[in-house]
């Protein structure tokens, strides 16, 4: 056992640097389209962020809904710690005497240069963490004992009391209430060289991180949690106890979650307590559960693709689009058609086999057709389009019909759906990237 | 007393919306064990009907037809994103709940243009009445009766009927029910029925109230609405309408006495007090925990 | 299964590529001008009525000459969605667009949040009606045609006292909101400065219930209310405050200039007032052909009348897109150049009359505005009430 991890650490640590010096590639050369670089820095946040809350409700068996609450902490504490002293006047306009009246990147700076701001970011995201951490702590205390739930409930309960409090006029010399925090240290501050680091540093941080969570995951006190996921009652009998290890996930999620929420507002250059609300909470169980509950290559892979599809791949759905003229209308409407036929044939086929093979259908009789409800509502919609289809290939207009604002979420919102509904095990079910590769082995 | 008066009638009122959506939770909860995240855009749907249909078909006939569109779009929420996953872990059908509720959110928003809509006014509800002293609209004083009036004719058709004891058989245990010949299909579609129809009910009242509809509008009510349900026991509508009845009055004290800021937060301060001291609720029922 | 999912990404990822391939080639040049306004959320309304704004302005001049070139200017539009975490990447689309210069945003708190992005990417932005003053403060490439708030707070705190007398004023705007809660406290700052006394809420975001508020207004007894917020709100409150028979004036800043408020009060007894950048009555030249021009094309296209709220009724803010387009255009004439960095440079030599009065930019980024109109919302219509002005 021994001898094969060796080797597969230094392919993963070989890939991740490999990785590193493409995204590095790819911050500097002219020409690479800027949503890219949105979509790759966004996405490393958003899959530390999952890889965080799949801790907690993949491995550990807790469903909890306030991670928004702990990336809120996380990001408020790393703005609250970097602002430039001099900047903190005009940040904090609404509160004389507000801010902290240091801020620590800015010293670090001022005597070590660029690894001194470096190592101020990082002692800052780490203090994120803790804020973030301890709040788990007092929060898990009356809450950790409750139903999966009412567990549910109380954390998103403890998130909107937390949001409100972060906002309080009187606590406003520290955090500016109401109002944005900004100029604050940020990822376009570094550079090495002439060399832009923006993209690469989410990475790096990301990953780092990520390593710490999946080392922590294979130890015991990973099996621990994955005990208790399974059965908590036998896991007791075997002498684990359950309100320690339940504590301790949740203030590692928690943590890492801060880490998040820091990272988030270092991607944005702002924090405003309004953003990270129930909704943001609920992005990130959808990716969690895209991905697959347990699996941390799983929810990487989950993030890159909600952040792709929702901010890039699907924007064209939100743009009125003209037609230049008939021809381009006639193959529209043939490949819309065509795909449209396509889909709803494979997925009438596949059911039609399915329901014709189970054993009570054998023997009675030979209808054309047979088919479960979501196989009559995909025969319905697929009929509806192909008419729509239709009627605007005959209508005089050259505006293509449903294009506009807003499209792009419902699209979105219906694949998400789709996917829970017949892909419930999500991407890589409880597996992880290396098992895929694995012949044989029994993942334990 | 008389400072108080006017803060308690608007929490009697915004607490019997509360009750009737606390409702809906509660009947869904008791049966499927399953927080039904997408019955606040029910509520909020139901909402844009109304000022969809009132501005084609005159205003009684458009409150028939929103309350028939809710039911129809309840039902069908619960075959396309409930039903199918019946026999999976609870987790997956919470989540199925979440995404639903996103949909329903995105596709109003879509369909709305993200913009505010105007309530049609309601003729005779909408009027303004004075109370000791006190003016106010006509719904805020019908509101409390009219969830009172609901909530008893439920639990006699829970108590008295045929349907209502299947109801409270598949709450108890629904795998026997099944296996006594319930059919168990119609009790959970009778159930989102009911739960619908209140809902559409209780949108009639907010938005007569509070005349602006948005797609989010009816995300933060559905939470509280919940908190509800959980503070008067789960599972429990008598429950649900004390627990809907005294969030809304905490939450306009908490206006009344100056804490403005926090009139969110201390209703789910009031959750946190109760899952710790008393999990199960004002009137739930302790249940037994078979190692 | 899988395969039917990577199938139905690669669909539409190739989608997307014939999306790209379609758009229209043009053979004369090219200026593009981006549009970062709401077009949707809590800001929706005012954001589309700044859009129409800019949107007249470009079909009365949709042509620029440099170096004895023509050029085509096209509006670039994108939604911002009221939000400050969709911003950012609402601001980089429009960079990745290449556009020239930037117009908007209807919103304080969305311009804040994508200012950096336009500082990096080197392209100058012109607000329109974005209030706060934290959105030019050490923000060498935003610029604003309006006034700014500490401006618009003692303009109103003036106003108040003289027009009621008013000892008592009671706050509210809405938590987390910064254009909202900016103002309010630069009102409520002047208003102290004259002697009154002042009591100040924040309603959570979401609020539908305002009878608590109004409520505790009454019992403060207030002379007046002031309760800057997004038009969501605003009509929210109108018609509790009329329900509840409150009969204390309620006033608000710039954002209460929309048809929105006007439909709010309707059919009640309550006074509102409201201070703003442009009045429609105003006869003097350039206004008089705005405003005729601009109703004229709006009851052209039933499209851009929903937008701006089923009405002809100019509102400020459009008035204030069509100026920042014509600030844009200035730049870029005397620039003579498509560069953003360029156009960003010419900005301090703009000086021309523009539909709100006099644009230029004597001290960085901030128009010289030095007054403001207060009118009143009665029964449909916005009422002329007076011309204040005052030091910024």
């Amino acid at each position: 056992m021994k001898r094969n991890r060796i080797p597969q650490f230094f392919i993963i640590v070989g890939a991740f640097l490999l990785l590193l010096a493409v995204v590095l590639m790819l911050d500097n050369v002219p020409g690479v389209p800027v949503m890219l670089l949105i979509v790759l820095r966004k996405g490393a946040i958003y899959a530390l962020v999952a890889v965080s809350m799949n801790i907690l409700n993949g491995f550990t068996g807790l469903f909890s809904l306030g991670q928004a609450g702990f990336m809120l902490l996380g990001a408020y504490t790393y703005a609250i710690l970097t602002v430039p002293v001099e900047n903190q006047a005009l940040v904090y306009q609404r509160y004389p005497n507000g801010g902290i009246g240091f801020s620590v990147t800015e010293s670090l700076g001022r005597v070590l240069g660029q690894p001194g701001l470096l190592l101020g970011v990082i002692i800052c995201l780490i203090l994120a963490g803790i804020v973030a951490g301890v709040f788990a702590y007092l929060i898990g205390l009356p809450v950790l004992r409750l139903k999966s739930d009412y567990l549910a409930i109380a954390t998103l309960g403890f998130a909107e009391i937390i949001r409100a409090v972060v906002q309080y006029e009187k606590l406003g010399p520290i955090t500016n209430g109401s109002n944005l925090l900004s100029n604050f240290t940020n990822f376009s501050n570094f550079h090495l060289g002439s060399l832009k680091l923006d993209t690469v540093m989410p990475f790096v941080f990301a990953g780092v991180c990520i390593w710490v969570i999946t080392l922590i995951i294979n130890s015991t006190y990973g099996r621990a949690f994955k005990a208790i996921r399974d059965d908590e009652v036998a896991a007791e009998a075997m002498g684990i106890n359950l309100a320690n290890h339940k504590r301790m996930s949740f203030i590692i999620s928690s943590f890492f979650a801060g880490i998040s929420g820091a990272m988030l507002a270092m991607y944005q250059a702002s924090v405003q307590a309004t953003i990270f609300k129930a909704a943001m909470t609920y992005e990130i169980l959808l990716i969690v559960v895209l991905g697959g509950i347990g699996s941390i290559s799983g929810s990487i892979i989950a993030a890159f693709l909600f952040v792709g599809s929702s901010e890039w791949w699907l924007r064209f759905l939100d743009n009125t689009t003209v037609l230049p003229n008939f021809n381009a209308k006639l193959l529209f409407a043939i490949i819309f058609a065509a795909i449209v036929v396509g889909i709803v044939f494979l997925v009438v086929y596949r059911q039609n086999k399915a329901q014709k093979s189970r054993p009570e259908a054998v023997g009675r009789g030979r209808k054309i057709l047979s088919l479960k409800l979501s196989g009559v509502i995909t025969l319905v919609v697929g009929t509806l389009l192909l008419l729509g289809d239709l009627r605007f290939l005959i209508s005089p207009d050259l505006q293509v019909p449903l294009l506009r604002s807003g499209f792009r979420m419902v699209v979105f919102s219906i694949i998400v759906m789709i996917v829970v509904l017949f892909f419930s095990r999500g991407l890589m079910g409880d597996r992880e990237l290396p098992d895929l590769f694995r012949t044989g082995h029994k993942r334990l | 007393m008389a400072r108080i008066l006017p803060y308690l009638l608007g929490g009697i009122s915004v607490g019997g919306q509360y009750a009737l959506i606390a409702i809906g939770y509660t009947m869904v909860y008791g049966i499927l064990r399953l927080i039904n995240f997408a019955h606040g855009d029910i509520f909020t749907a139901a909402g844009f009907f109304m000022v969809y249909a009132a501005a084609s078909l005159p205003i009684y006939v458009s409150v028939a037809v929103v309350i028939l569109l809710t039911i129809f779009m309840g039902v069908l929420v619960e075959r396309v994103a409930y039903k199918p996953l019946r026999s999976a872990p609870r987790m997956s059908v919470m989540i199925s709940a979440i995404g639903m509720s996103y949909l329903l959110q995105n596709v109003m928003w879509y369909i709305t243009g993200g913009l505010a809509k105007r309530y049609p006014i309601i003729p005779w509800i909408s009027n303004s009445v004075t109370i000791l002293g006190y003016t106010t609209k006509r719904v805020t004083i019908i509101t409390p009766f009219l969830t009172l009036i609901l909530v008893v004719a439920l639990v006699i058709l829970i108590q008295k009927t045929k349907i209502g004891m299947a109801m409270r058989a598949a709450s108890r245990d629904f795998e026997t029910a099944q296996l006594m010949g319930i059919k168990i299909d119609n009790v959970i579609s009778f159930t989102f029925v009911v739960g619908s129809a209140l809902a559409a009910v209780g949108s009639l009242l907010y938005f007569s109230n509070y005349a602006t509809v948005t797609p989010v509008v009816g995300a933060m009510p559905g939470l509280k609405a919940f908190v509800a349900a959980v503070f008067g026991g789960i599972g429990s509508i008598p429950g649900a309408v004390l627990g809907g009845f005294i969030i809304g009055i905490s939450e306009t004290l908490t206006k009344g006495a100056g804490l403005t800021t926090f009139s969110d937060a201390v209703t789910f301060a009031l959750l946190i007090i109760i899952l710790v001291v008393k999990p199960t609720g004002l009137f739930g029922e302790k249940p037994t925990q078979k190692v | 299964m899988k395969k039917l999912l990577t199938v139905m990404i690669v669909l539409a990822m190739t989608l997307s590529l014939v999306g790209c391939g379609k758009s229209s080639n043009t053979s004369s040049k090219t200026l593009s001008i981006g549009v970062f306004e709401p077009a949707s959320g809590d800001n929706g309304a005012g954001g589309k009525q700044e859009t129409l704004g800019m949107q007249y302005a470009n079909s009365v001049t949709p042509t620029v000459a440099i170096n004895g070139e023509t050029y085509n200017v096209v509006l670039k539009i994108v939604d911002n969605q009221s939000a400050t975490d969709k911003a950012p990447t609402a601001a980089q689309q429009l960079v990745s667009d290449n556009v020239s210069v930037v117009l908007g945003s209807y919103g304080s708190g969305v311009s804040m949040a994508a200012a950096p992005i336009f500082e990096q990417a080197k392209i100058p932005a012109i607000g329109a009606s974005c209030t706060n003053p934290a959105v030019t403060q050490n923000r060498p490439y935003y610029f604003r045609v309006c006034f700014i708030d500490p401006f618009q707070g003692s303009v109103m705190a003036s106003f108040v006292k003289d027009q009621f007398n008013a000892k008592k004023a009671y706050v509210l705007n809405m938590l987390g909101e910064d254009y909202g809660s900016g103002l309010a406290t630069y009102f409520a700052n002047a208003f102290k400065k004259e002697g009154g006394n002042v009591k100040a809420e924040s309603f959570p975001e979401g609020t539908s219930d305002f009878s608590a508020y109004i409520q505790n207004a009454i019992s403060y007894g207030a002379d007046v209310i002031f309760a800057p917020s997004a038009t969501t709100y605003a009509s929210l409150i109108i018609s509790q405050a009329a329900s509840a028979g409150c009969k204390i004036p309620i006033t608000a800043g710039d954002t209460w200039e929309s048809s929105v408020i006007l439909d709010a009060q309707k059919g009640t007894n309550l006074k509102v007032y409201v201070s703003t950048f442009f009045d429609e009555n105003d006869k003097s030249g350039v206004a008089a052909t705005f405003v005729s021009g601009f109703k004229a094309w709006l009851n052209a296209d039933s499209q851009h009348k929903t937008d701006n709220g089923g009405n002809d009724i100019v509102a400020a803010v459009s008035a204030l897109g069509y100026d920042a387009y014509m600030t844009a255009i200035e730049a870029i004439k005397i620039a003579n150049s498509t560069t953003g960095e360029n156009i960003k440079n010419a900005m301090p030599k703009v000086s021309f009359d523009g539909v709100t009065g006099h644009i230029s930019f004597p001290n960085g980024g901030d128009a010289a505005k030095s007054d403001a109109f207060i009118k009143q919302a009665d029964n449909g219509v916005f009422k002329f009430v007076k011309r204040q002005s005052g030091a910024s």
